[in-house]
């Protein structure tokens, strides 16, 4: 079955190209160096994983619904846990992430593509790779003392129990590898992301013009650097001791356990950070758009963007308050960590500036948004309540935290994500995408969310511990986790709906065109989808917002902007 | 209290402006061909909502570091009772220097009172992978790491049972690594400690089973990880049995002490307790009836 | 449509006429790379320094550890001779560039050499190795890891010299080839600072 294309060049004239087999096709998306299929392959990918880990998330929720349940052995619990949190960190947020900027960065400021293709190849087929070796583990890592199969030590991997006596068999090696490529795929990307806002905006975009989005791809990006770094240090040292017999970690040798939670940390609290930043992005472009109104404030929120950047490198042991770190330590970090809400604080109010005096639109993606600053809002609060070490030394590593971080990462990440879906779907497919099926998604979702993740903070205030696999029934714990299980199968419902709105709107939705929302930035001047080339002629821009110019010659931004 | 009234007013601020916002600001039909006035931005308005956020963290970072000062920054008290932890996979051992006791899984400690504060501090350290302790309503948790000593203290008024468990996943029985503090009067506590004092009992007059389950247990691999002081059994790997009749549970709080239930962990511990590093004795009937009567009257 | 040829000293000036250029992307690149592997190597640094004073058996610095000037003036001259290249290369003169490149890979073999040579003595001689203690563990990883580093760039700066050595390379490549000059003179920087952390400090 071959299908013929009319593709237009660069010089306007009209060729016909015959689109080949499906072989071809599956030929062109292997090879490919755009950045837009490039990016949608991320996005895909990282769709599936994130139907997997649900998967695994429904498996433990139904575990825990009652206490003594016996649906899973404690051996599979484990392992759920431990892939359930390393697929959603490092094969569904990273790659998501990566792919919408991918897409959207060169598209916003007018280049025809990312600095590096191939090395945007490379680090994605890298990334996907390291996903299907996680997962490979599952079948794979039995080994000699058939100890192994999926990874069971937890997504931060603490030591010693990963050293080869506590884990013996393969399957923390499956975990360590995994996430190490994912790392090197991760930095490639970032330094393509770098490269191309740096050297690659099109005329008259100096950095002060620049679509917030594009700046706090910067900053995430800029992040990853010295985050994802740390990792890969800390898991070759952990591979060194499990293979080499090397000590980094081995506390009989008088190695240090503490050790590798610094090491781990000083990654894995920035890492949440890069997870977030690219989520204000998406804020930041969708919420102005629909309250028709100009960002409110973008120099603060610059500031603030890199400021969080920045702070966010010196919070890492607030995850170890109840290691024995000292007085004086425990103090340091609980000062930069309740330091690092002003930013984001400012953050909040710039927004609520943006929409206050403005005309708001509830299409699909600002109810998305408006779900992330409420909940947003609400978990930043719970993070200043756990940054009080005192707080922290009873609710950390109970049910409290995992309630907080999921707000965070569910609450507000995934529903910023979704607001980016709808929002630039139509950009992408030609098609809009449903807005009845949008609603329904919205709305079984948020209860879902809200059923789930707000009873989970309980359990955790009443002494519930993280990572176990089953409960006594004298703790009083039973009823909350009922309810969080419920709110999990309704929050499912409205992921299938999302998925199925996907699918469909392919084939049945509405043509969109250039600029179905009335937007300002230069991605919605271009056809939908893009053409291969992206623009005809590169663009030259005035201001922040060259669109608004455009249809509003008499009142341009240029006048405004300093 | 006072960090939670914080969060919780600026949630209802900050959350009902923008609630405000939403619907008095929503579009209306009759928008439908203005763009409403842009607004890029204003220096005062941004100043004053970095100032005021500035100071509320200020504040609530002073008040916590006087917390985290008076709780661990403080010199030890004098008639603190010192008791030594050590966390294994999946059990705990609780050891008193002074009072040479060395017990498992239950923490028997003495309640004190306004006057006379009794309390008991904690030296805690790891034997394999990290742990944390944590018993709730007595105090925050701290962690039990290998090669490294954490220190805390608890000092309850109520005497009681307080449950609590492991808190840092330290292995396929995370779960079910309990804690079991009982915090008894003085005179209560003082009973336990010279009853724990003793050494394991030694004559079995009018018992012949557990006197055949002595000899069982003597000569079979037990001895190798566990102690019962005044035999020849001196094993550290598992939990000291010498008063095992004692303790209300066995396998660190996972099940009821009962004939029956020691009797089945004898027989394969993992039947009870999935994951648990005691291998099944592989002793036939007669062995494990006499080694169960042998173990009950262990007190 | 501005009329170009009329611009009058009141008018602004069209953005679209002035000059606009942005820095070149190999150097971009190559400096964020530089920036994470000076966050592995950080790492690696740290775990060094935490563990000093902390072995509980086996050899001790002190002992064993004796300074590498030659190795270290080989690989910091190659720094220079790199740089010569670069500049001889910007000049067109392509035999000179050669010539450089040669002495800087020569110079780096040295300096692996003498890394190969200290830890063979090392293992055979003082029964040092990554399994010994914690002094083993964190020397062999970041001198190891130090050396990996070389071995890459003098795989890059071997493939550059014959590639030079053929006439393919020409002036336009000069910003290439300075990009890779950066990477050099980055693993030189690394290795000021594990010389002072290991050989110095450490001791």
């Amino acid at each position: 079955m071959s299908t013929t294309q009319v593709v237009e060049g660069i010089d306007g004239t009209l060729t016909a190209r015959q689109g080949g087999s499906p072989l071809n096709l599956v030929y062109e998306w292997l090879t490919t160096v755009d950045h837009k299929k490039i990016g949608l392959m991320y996005i895909g990918y990282a769709l599936i994983f994130l139907l997997i880990a649900g998967v695994e998330a429904m498996l433990m929720r139904i575990q825990l619904a009652i206490p003594n349940n016996r649906f899973v052995s404690p051996q599979v619990f484990n392992q759920l846990f431990t892939m359930h949190g390393t697929t959603m960190v490092f094969f569904v947020g990273m790659p998501i992430l990566f792919g919408f900027g991918n897409y959207l960065v060169p598209l916003m400021i007018g280049a025809r593509d990312m600095a590096f293709p191939r090395l945007n190849a490379f680090s994605f087929w890298v990334s996907a790779f390291a996903g299907v070796l996680l997962y490979f583990s599952y079948v794979g890592a039995s080994g000699l003392y058939a100890a192994g199969s999926a990874p069971d030590v937890g997504w931060f991997a603490y030591a010693p129990l990963t050293a080869k006596i506590f884990s013996p068999g393969h399957s923390t090696d499956y975990w360590t590898l995994a996430v190490f490529l994912s790392g090197i795929g991760s930095i490639g990307t970032a330094l393509n992301i770098v490269t191309t806002i740096v050297c690659m905006r099109c005329r008259g975009m100096k950095m002060s013009r620049m679509p917030l989005l594009v700046w706090l791809y910067l900053v995430m990006s800029s992040l990853v650097f010295v985050t994802v770094s740390p990792l890969t240090a800390a898991q070759i040292m952990l591979t060194l001791d499990r293979y080499l017999g090397s000590h980094f970690f081995d506390t009989q040798a008088g190695g240090s356990a503490v050790l590798w939670m610094h090491f781990f940390w000083i990654f894995g609290h920035p890492e949440v950070y890069v997870l977030v930043l690219p989520a204000f992005a998406f804020v930041n472009e969708i919420v102005p758009v629909f309250s028709r109104k100009a960002i409110f404030g973008y120099p603060a929120m610059v500031a603030a963007s890199v400021g969080i950047g920045f702070i966010s490198l010196s919070v890492w042991a607030h995850h170890m308050f109840t290691v024995g770190l000292g007085a004086a330590a425990n103090t340091f970090f609980v000062f930069a960590t309740m330091v690092i809400s002003v930013p984001t604080g400012i953050k909040i109010f710039n927004w609520l500036a943006t929409i206050w005096g403005g005309k708001v639109i509830f299409a699909t993606p600002m109810m998305f948004c408006v779900g992330f600053l409420f909940q947003f809002l609400i978990a930043g609060l719970t993070g200043i309540m756990l940054a009080a070490a005192p707080f922290d030394w009873q609710l950390g590593n109970s049910y409290f935290v995992v309630a907080h971080f999921h707000y965070v990462l569910v609450g507000a990440i995934l529903f910023a994500l979704f607001a980016a879906f709808y929002y630039w779907y139509p950009k992408i497919t030609g098609r809009m995408m449903s807005e009845t099926l949008g609603k329904w998604h919205f709305w079984l979702f948020i209860i879902g969310f809200h059923l789930t993740f707000d009873f989970m903070h309980v359990p955790g205030l009443l002494g519930m511990p993280r990572r176990i696999y089953t409960y006594e029934a004298n703790r009083g714990w039973g009823g909350w986790n009922l309810i969080v299980s419920i709110g999990a199968v309704v929050q499912a419902i409205g992921l299938l709906i999302f998925v199925y709105n996907l699918v469909q709107s392919y084939f049945r939705g509405k043509e969109a065109g250039h600029d179905p929302w009335d937007a300002w930035t230069l991605e919605w001047s271009t056809p939908s989808p893009p053409p291969d080339y992206n623009f005809a002629v590169l663009p030259t821009v005035n201001s922040r917002r060259p669109l608004w110019d455009l249809k509003h010659p008499e009142d341009p931004d240029s006048d405004y902007e300093g | 209290m006072l960090v939670l009234s914080v969060t919780l007013a600026i949630f209802l601020i900050v959350a009902g402006l923008l609630l405000y916002a939403l619907i008095r600001y929503r579009h209306r039909p009759e928008d439908a061909h203005r763009e409403p006035a842009q607004v890029y931005g204003s220096n005062q308005i941004e100043l004053s909502w970095t100032v005021i956020p500035i100071l509320i963290v200020v504040m609530l970072f002073l008040t916590t570091a006087r917390v985290i000062i008076g709780t661990q920054a403080i010199p030890k008290p004098n008639n603190a009772m010192n008791v030594t932890v050590i966390g294994h996979q999946f059990w705990w051992e609780y050891r008193y220097p002074k009072l040479g006791i060395v017990t498992a899984n239950e923490l028997h400690i003495p309640v004190g009172n306004p006057a006379n504060s009794a309390p008991t501090y904690l030296n805690m350290s790891s034997a394999d992978v990290a742990h944390s302790f944590w018993v709730p309503r007595l105090a925050g948790k701290t962690d039990v790491i290998p090669n490294r000593v954490n220190t805390m203290w608890i000092d309850p008024e109520q005497p009681g049972l307080y449950l609590g468990q492991c808190a840092q996943y330290c292995g396929t029985q995370h779960a079910k690594m309990l804690i079991r503090v009982y915090a008894q009067s003085p005179a209560d506590f003082a009973a336990w400690v010279s009853l724990q004092k003793q050494p394991g009992q030694q004559s079995f007059a009018g018992n012949p089973a557990a006197a055949e389950g002595h000899a069982v247990f003597m000569r079979n691999a037990c001895i190798n990880c566990h102690t019962i002081s005044g035999t020849v059994a001196t094993g550290r790997f598992g939990p000291d049995l010498t008063h095992l009749a004692s303790r209300d549970t066995i396998g660190s709080g996972a099940i009821q002490n009962t004939p029956e239930n020691l009797r089945k962990w004898v027989d394969d511990p993992n039947s009870l307790k999935p994951g648990c590093l005691m291998p099944a004795m592989h002793l036939n009937d007669r062995d494990l009836d006499a080694i169960t009567a042998y173990l009950t009257q262990l007190r | 449509m501005r009329d170009t040829n009329s611009i009058s000293i009141d008018m602004p000036i069209d953005p679209a006429d002035l000059p606009w250029t942005l820095p070149y992307r190999g150097t971009v690149g190559m400096a964020c790379l530089i920036v994470a592997e000076s966050a592995i190597f950080i790492i690696f640094v740290v775990a060094y320094i935490f563990y000093i004073g902390k072995s509980l058996s086996g050899p001790t610095p002190a002992q064993v550890l004796e300074l590498p000037i030659f190795g270290t003036v080989c690989l910091l001259s190659s720094s220079i001779t790199v740089h010569f290249a670069v500049a001889a290369l910007r000049k067109g003169k392509l035999s000179a560039c050669t010539a450089w490149l040669a002495g800087t890979v020569l110079l780096g073999s040295i300096f692996l050499a003498s890394t190969a040579r200290e830890w063979y003595h090392l293992i055979h001689d003082e029964g040092l190795t990554i399994q010994t203690n914690l002094f083993g563990t964190t020397y062999y990883s970041l001198v190891g890891l130090h050396a990996t580093h070389v071995v890459v760039g003098l795989i890059m700066l071997s493939l550059v010299l014959g590639f030079s050595f053929f006439g393919l390379v020409r002036e336009e490549h000069s910003e290439k080839l300075e990009v890779l000059s950066l990477y050099w003179h980055f693993v030189d920087a690394v290795w000021v600072v594990v010389f002072m952390v290991v050989y110095v400090l450490g001791r």
